[in-house]
C-alpha cells in the first residue's frame, strides 16, 4: 500500500477565484480523504442587523455575494415583507422575477466560463465571459450597477423598467440566446469537454438526497427539486419545469446549468409578456415583529433566510443557510476516490460560492 | 504606456470580498476589456508577479495569507487595493471579524474606489501602479505626503 500524503489545496490557488482550503489525503494519484477548512472570508455580517436599521440591511444582504447579489436582497426583503404583512405590487413581483432570472443567466454563464477554465479550455472561458458582458449591460441599463444593484427594497423596488425598454431587452435577449447556443453546443458535444467530465465525481441520487445536496448538484443526480416551484413572488404564475439530469457526474451538472440558462430566458420572456401595470413601490410604516423562514432558489441551489424582528428598528436575528454550505458534504463524497488532477473540476462543479458560505 | 519595459504580471487574491470585485477583476482579463493587450497576465504564482491585486478586507483568518503572498513577491512590487472593502472595510468595518483595509497589513500603493470597482477604474488603477513600479525600479519613488491631517 503506498504511503498516505497530505496535499494542501488553496486558499490562494490559480483555479479558484475564491479562497477555500482543502487538505487532500492522497495515495499515489488517488484522493482518499478530503478535509475542508473554511473561514478565510468570514465577515460576520449577520450580526450587522443589530447595527443597521432594517431598511438599510438589504444593502448589506446584497453584499453577501456579488454573483447572486440580487437574490440575496430579494430573500431578505421577502422575509421582512412577510413579517410585516406587506402586499408588494404585482409589477414589482414580476420585475423581481425578471431580475432574478437575469442573475441566474449571468451566474450560470460565469460558471460555465470558470468550468471551462478549470478543464483547460481557455478560449471557451473567454467566449462565455464575452456573452456575460452583454447580460451585465442589461443590468447596467436597468439598475445602474454591474454586480451590486441596490434596486430591491423592503416594500418593492427602487427602480421601474419602462415597457419599451423591456421590449428592447427582449430583442437583445434573442441575440444573446443565439450567441449562447453556439457555446452551449461546445459544452454539450465537444470531445475534450466530455472526456474531462463524463463519469467524474459521480454522486448517486440516494447519496445526493441523504447528504442534503441542493440546486443543480441535486438535480443532476436525478431528483427534481426546485424552490421556485413553491411559488414565491411571481413564480406561481409562470410555467416551467425543473431541469433534471440522471447521471450525477460532472457532465450532468454542467448540462443542468447549460439547460437552465434556456429556461431562464424563457421565464424572462414570460415575465415581459405578463408584466402588469402599476406602481413598484409602497410606503413602509412600522417595524417588523415576528419571525419568518424565507426559502428561495439561487443559481446554486436552495437558500434559506431566517429573520426575527422584535418590533424595533433593528432586526434581532438574521441567519442565512447558503447552497454551497449544503453542497460541501456531497463535495467531500464526490472527491473521495477521484484522481488528483480532477480535483479542481469537481470542486468547481458544485459552483462553490465561498463568500456566501462564510458571509 | 511607452514606459513599460516588460509585461507586468499580476497576482490576485480575494481577501474577503463579496465576489463582486473579484469577478470584475476577472472581467478585465476577458474579451470586453482585455488587459492582455497591454501584456498584463494573471498569474497564480506570487513569485512571478509584479503587481498584487487585493480585493476585500483583512480579517483574522486571512491576514497571514495576504502577508505571505506579499512577502513571496520579488522586489520591486506594487499593491493595488480594489474596491472600498480593500481600501477601508466598506459597510463591513463594524463587523466583529474585521481588521480593516488592506493597508493595515501591507503597504498599498493605489486605491481603486467603487463598490464594486468598475473594470475601467481597475485598469486605470493598474496602469497607475505600473507607473509607480517603474519609479520604484529606478529608485525615484517617494511616498506621497498625506496633507491636511490636522
Ligand atoms: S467593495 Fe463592494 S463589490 Fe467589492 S468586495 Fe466589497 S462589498 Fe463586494
Amino acid at each position: 500500500m503506498p504511503k498516505r500524503t497530505i496535499i494542501p489545496f488553496g486558499p490562494q490557488h490559480p483555479v479558484l477565484p475564491e479562497p477555500i482550503h482543502l487538505d487532500l489525503a492522497v495515495r499515489d494519484e488517488k484522493v482518499v480523504e478530503v478535509i475542508p477548512s473554511l473561514g478565510f472570508v468570514h465577515r460576520g455580517l449577520e450580526l450587522l442587523v443589530t447595527r443597521k436599521d432594517f431598511m438599510d440591511m438589504v444593502l448589506v444582504a446584497e453584499r453577501i455575494c456579488g454573483i447572486c447579489s440580487f437574490i440575496h436582497g430579494l430573500g431578505y426583503c421577502q422575509g421582512v415583507e412577510e413579517i410585516m404583512n406587506l402586499q408588494v405590487s404585482p409589477r414589482a413581483k414580476y420585475l423581481r422575477a425578471f431580475w432574478a432570472e437575469l442573475s441566474r443567466v449571468h451566474s450560470h454563464i460565469l460558471w460555465l466560463g470558470l468550468a471551462a477554465d478549470a478543464f483547460g479550455f481557455e478560449s471557451l472561458f473567454m467566449h462565455s465571459w464575452k456573452i456575460r458582458e452583454k447580460i451585465l449591460d442589461i443590468f447596467e441599463e436597468t439598475t445602474g450597477g454591474r454586480v451590486i444593484f441596490g434596486v430591491c427594497k423592503v416594500g418593492g423596488l427602487r427602480k421601474d423598467i419602462e415597457n419599451d425598454v423591456l421590449e428592447r431587452i427582449r430583442k437583445t435577449m434573442d441575440e444573446i440566446e443565439a450567441d449562447y447556443r453556439t457555446i452551449a453546443k461546445v459544452f454539450k458535444e465537444d470531445y475534450s469537454v466530455k472526456h474531462r467530465n463524463c463519469g467524474v465525481g459521480v454522486l448517486t441520487a440516494d447519496e445526493a438526497y441523504k447528504l442534503g445536496a441542493v440546486g443543480p448538484t441535486l438535480r443532476a443526480s436525478g431528483i427534481s427539486q426546485d424552490m421556485r416551484k413553491i411559488g414565491y413572488g411571481a413564480y406561481g404564475d409562470l410555467n416551467f419545469e425543473p431541469v433534471v439530469e440522471k447521471d450525477g457526474d460532472c457532465y450532468a451538472r454542467t448540462m443542468v446549468r447549460v439547460r437552465e440558462v434556456y429556461q431562464s430566458f424563457d421565464l424572462m420572456r414570460q415575465c415581459i409578456d405578463k408584466m402588469p401595470e402599476g406602481p413598484v413601490d409602497m410606503k413602509v410604516t412600522g417595524f417588523p415583529k415576528g419571525e419568518f423562514f424565507s426559502r428561495l432558489e439561487q443559481p446554486r441551489g436552495e437558500v434559506v433566510y431566517y429573520i426575527k424582528g422584535d418590533g424595533t428598528k433593528f432586526i434581532q436575528r438574521y441567519r442565512v443557510r447558503t447552497p454551497t454550505f449544503a453542497n460541501v458534504p456531497p463535495l467531500v463524497k464526490m472527491l473521495g476516490g477521484c484522481d488528483l488532477a480532477d480535483v479542481p473540476v469537481i470542486v468547481l462543479t458544485i459552483d462553490p460560492c465561498i463568500s456566501c458560505t462564510e458571509r | 504606456m511607452s514606459f513599460l519595459a516588460k509585461s507586468p504580471w499580476i497576482v490576485h487574491y480575494d481577501a474577503s470580498s463579496c465576489n463582486g470585485c473579484d469577478i470584475e477583476v476577472l472581467a478585465c482579463l476577458t474579451p470586453m476589456y482585455d488587459v492582455e493587450r497591454f501584456g498584463i497576465v494573471n498569474m497564480g504564482n506570487p513569485k512571478h508577479a509584479d503587481v498584487f491585486l487585493v480585493t476585500g478586507y483583512i480579517n483574522t483568518q486571512n491576514v497571514d495569507v495576504v502577508r505571505n503572498i506579499y512577502n513571496q513577491m520579488p522586489d520591486p512590487k506594487v499593491v493595488v487595493a480594489i474596491g472600498i472593502c480593500a481600501s477601508t472595510g466598506n459597510i463591513f468595518r463594524e463587523c466583529y471579524n474585521t481588521i480593516g483595509g488592506v493597508d493595515k497589513v501591507i503597504p498599498v500603493d493605489v486605491y481603486v474606489p467603487g463598490c464594486a470597482a468598475r473594470p475601467e477604474s481597475i485598469i486605470d488603477g493598474v496602469v497607475k501602479a505600473l507607473g509607480i513600479l517603474e519609479q520604484k525600479k529606478n529608485k525615484t519613488y517617494k511616498k506621497p505626503e498625506i496633507s491636511g491631517a490636522s
